[in-house]
């Protein structure tokens, strides 16, 4: 770059002026494209533009009843002006000695999608594109490799005799891959096995995503879109609000219904009584049953999850009459008896 | 305070520098300019519109962004193989080159962190890092920390050699040779700590592999001394400055013996996936044969393979004593590497997606644009620190020699003729 010759030389007035005019040319013209370049950034909307109270709002877990009322105040502001409804925002807490299990039977699912549909509608998720929190495999008789399954089946009616269908969700892990991987800890497991996301919090890095060995979560890559005459006004801070673009977001088992004793919109769809939903604590629970009296298995149990979403299947030659069921803990002490 | 302003002169000194050069500088910096403008104007688009500018999805959550990323790692790590042989076999040859390694390594850890940046969904809650930092759960946080760790080791090192040049001092050892063999650790942690954010998630078989952090070891120790290699070329053929010849060699016996190590890992790989024909190789056999009728990255793969072969032939053969051809095999192994990290390692590990469902990949002109735009960005940074760098080692601007900026009127003015010529960096 130089083949410097040092010669002293003393920078004339006239020479100086000169490139005096030409830094002052290439700076301006330098600074007019950098400003054309980020005209893009006109278009954003005001809801878009991060606001100071957006700023300074705390992390969920450190917000005081008092901030958290801050909070769902604005929550209710922005979704009552964007969707033109009277909302009611909550924060719903999990109770004590509560741990919520879900069990889906696969001799009865038929398939229908009803499920997906009626997530959808409870959960706020976006319209256009879509984004649905359930994904129904049609599978071919004997395998579970869910990679021979048909994620696309099309059919003028279900079930098909030839396939079984096995819907698949969030499994709310016991050991959750995703939670572990967040770097700003915006995502967590609650103390009734839920693990949901803070979606104010979120940075949208999408690793969790990419952790997930069910593809249960789903990014918001554009502004999600829902008809206002569609959305659920009935919504809780950690699970259905609606979403902005850039934030991930999950099933959340419905926690705003299911943690004041209601079934998740999922199970209540559907038609055939496939999805069973409950307390794994309360030994007379129905999952409790299943878990213990049914052939049930979990998916990709060598990942080590610890799912708390499990399979079964009804027993095709129920056991005699009178005959205990076994408690597969003690299973061997009933054995030698 | 005087040390303060000192410091500050020497900056502005740095800038007008960096505005000065021949035609072939500035056209190359102008179009550099203009296409990390394009870059940003293309960022911009995806700010307002979302990620969905981009061309992934639910089930290939991560495409272009994170494969620079990785590469650029690797990149950056690379310096290190300049300074171990000068610091710890004491090849004089190498010495100066060094800092051009260290100097490689700040512009390359720039572009990684715009890369993560720009595949943010949210960078304007950037902030939440450090409010709540999941550390040391989170291997993201992790590199969080060796990344600009790294960069401010690098910007210890080669800002501080550089200052005492300019200020005709000697360096004090103990000011930064403990931080060069600091940085020796530090430059295989970066690399070493990326490879672990992807081999740890049991979900992905693709990457749950051991072989993983060596693989981006050795091909990082390929890729770049091979660039090194080319900017050295660069500034030997356009320059006044002049390197060493038997630092060529050096680099381009480094560059062959990573690439040899890089290949056989490969080999490794691909046996494994292969031979034992389990579920856990169907990523890898969508990536080189294509699976069920998708194949999108076949031929990515087999170009990558292809490149890097004949790279590597061309490194043996005593041909490549020919710079012409030592920078064409370069060139190629660099693309090659690139591709492999890629769409070789990142794209393949989401298809099929953990539920069995094989959704492609594609880059949308949005994305390309952005990465040329941090590419450029970082050329841009890199070339303004060479450019001011040489003549702060070579004596010409130190604090007591005026430089005119404009290059046509080169006129170093010498104030104090019974100063000492400037010395040489130890």
């Amino acid at each position: 770059m130089e083949t410097a010759q040092d010669a002293a030389v003393s920078p004339s007035p006239e020479n100086s002026r000169r490139s005096f005019l030409r830094s002052a040319v290439t700076i301006a013209s330098g600074m007019s494209a950098f400003v054309a370049a980020l005209s893009p950034l006109h278009e954003l909307d005001a809801d878009d533009v991060p606001t100071l109270e957006g700023f300074l709002q705390k992390h969920y877990k450190e917000m005081g009843p008092g901030e958290m009322q801050t909070a769902l105040a604005r929550i209710k502001r922005e979704v009552d002006k964007r969707y033109s409804v009277d909302s009611v925002v909550r924060d719903v807490r999990p109770k004590e000695g509560v741990e919520f299990v879900y069990a889906l039977n696969l001799s009865r699912c038929i398939g229908c999608r009803r499920c997906v549909h009626a997530c959808v509608a409870e959960n706020n998720q976006s319209r256009s594109p879509e984004i649905q929190y359930i994904r129904v495999l049609e599978m071919p008789r004997g395998t579970i490799d869910i990679e021979r399954g048909n994620h696309h089946y099309d059919r003028p009616t279900v079930p098909d005799l030839l396939h079984y269908y096995m819907p698949v969700q969030c499994h709310q892990c016991a050991n959750p891959p995703c939670v572990k991987v967040c770097p700003v800890e915006a995502t967590w497991q609650e103390s009734d096995g839920i693990t949901v996301i803070d979606y104010d919090w979120c940075i949208g890095c999408r690793y969790c995503e990419a952790a997930c060995p069910y593809w249960a979560r789903r990014f918001n890559f554009v502004e999600p879109e829902i008809p206002k005459e569609q959305l659920n006004p009935e919504i809780s801070y950690l699970s259905n609000r609606p979403r902005p673009k850039g934030v991930m977001e999950k099933c959340t088992f419905c926690l705003h219904r299911t943690r004041e004793g209601k079934m998740p919109a999922c199970l209540e769809a559907c038609p055939v009584g496939a999805r069973k939903f409950g307390n794994v604590l309360d030994p007379e629970s129905e999952v409790a049953h299943i878990l213990r009296e049914k052939r049930v298995f979990v998916l990709k149990e060598d990942v080590g999850t610890l799912p708390r979403f499990f399979y079964y299947f009804d027993e095709r030659y129920p056991r005699p009459e009178g005959e205990p069921a076994l408690d597969p803990l003690h299973a061997d002490e009933a054995k030698a008896r | 305070m005087i040390a303060a302003r000192e410091y500050a002169r020497f900056l502005w000194r740095c800038f007008r520098v960096s505005f000065a050069g021949d035609w072939r500088y500035h056209l190359w910096m102008t179009a550099l300019t203009v296409v990390a403008l394009l870059g940003l104007n293309a960022y911009a688009k995806q700010l307002v519109h979302g990620l969905g500018t981009a061309g992934l999805s639910d089930q290939v959550s991560w495409g272009l962004y994170i494969a620079n990323f990785t590469f650029l790692v690797g990149m950056a790590a690379a310096a290190v193989m300049l300074v171990i042989p000068v610091y710890i076999y004491r090849n004089q040859e190498l010495h100066d080159l060094v800092i051009f390694g260290e100097l490689l390594a700040v512009a390359a850890i720039l572009m990684c962190l715009a890369f993560v940046t720009v595949d943010l969904g949210r960078p304007d809650r950037f902030s939440h890092l450090f409010r709540r930092f999941n550390f040391p759960i989170s291997m993201l946080t992790w590199d969080v920390v060796v990344l600009n760790g790294y960069l401010l080791l690098n910007l210890h090192i080669c800002g501080y050699l550089v200052y005492c040049a300019y200020r005709r001092r000697r360096p004090s050892k103990l000011f930064y040779i403990p931080f060069v063999f600091v940085a020796i650790v530090w430059a295989v942690s970066i690399h070493t700590v990326t490879a672990f954010l992807y081999v740890g998630l049991g979900g992905r078989p693709f990457w749950n592999s051991a072989i993983i952090a060596p693989r981006f070891l050795a091909s990082a120790f390929a890729a770049g001394p091979a660039f090194l290699l080319v900017t050295l070329w660069v500034l030997d053929s356009y320059t006044d400055y002049v390197v060493p010849a038997k630092a060529f060699a050096t680099l381009k016996n480094i560059v062959t013996v990573a690439l040899l190590i890089n290949m056989f890992l490969l080999v490794c790989e691909v046996f494994t996936e292969f031979y034992t024909d389990s579920a856990h190789g169907v990523s890898a056999r969508y990536l080189f044969f294509g699976l069920h009728g998708y194949h999108a990255l076949v031929p990515w793969i087999w170009s990558a393979i292809g490149l890097n072969t004949s790279a590597l032939l061309i490194l043996l053969l005593p041909l490549s004593r020919r710079p012409a051809l030592r920078n064409l095999a370069c060139l190629m192994l660099i693309v090659g590497i690139w591709i492999e990290k890629g769409m070789g390692l990142i794209v393949p590990a989401f298809i099929p997606s953990p539920l069995g469902e094989i959704v492609e990949y594609l880059p949308t002109w949005n994305e390309t644009l952005v990465c040329l735009g941090i590419w450029a960005f970082g050329l841009l940074v890199f070339t303004v620190l060479v450019r001011v760098t040489i003549p702060v080692l070579a004596g010409r601007l130190t604090i007591d020699r005026l430089y005119s900026p404009d290059y046509t009127r080169r006129v170093p003015v010498v104030l104090d003729h019974a100063q000492p010529t400037p010395e040489v960096l130890p």
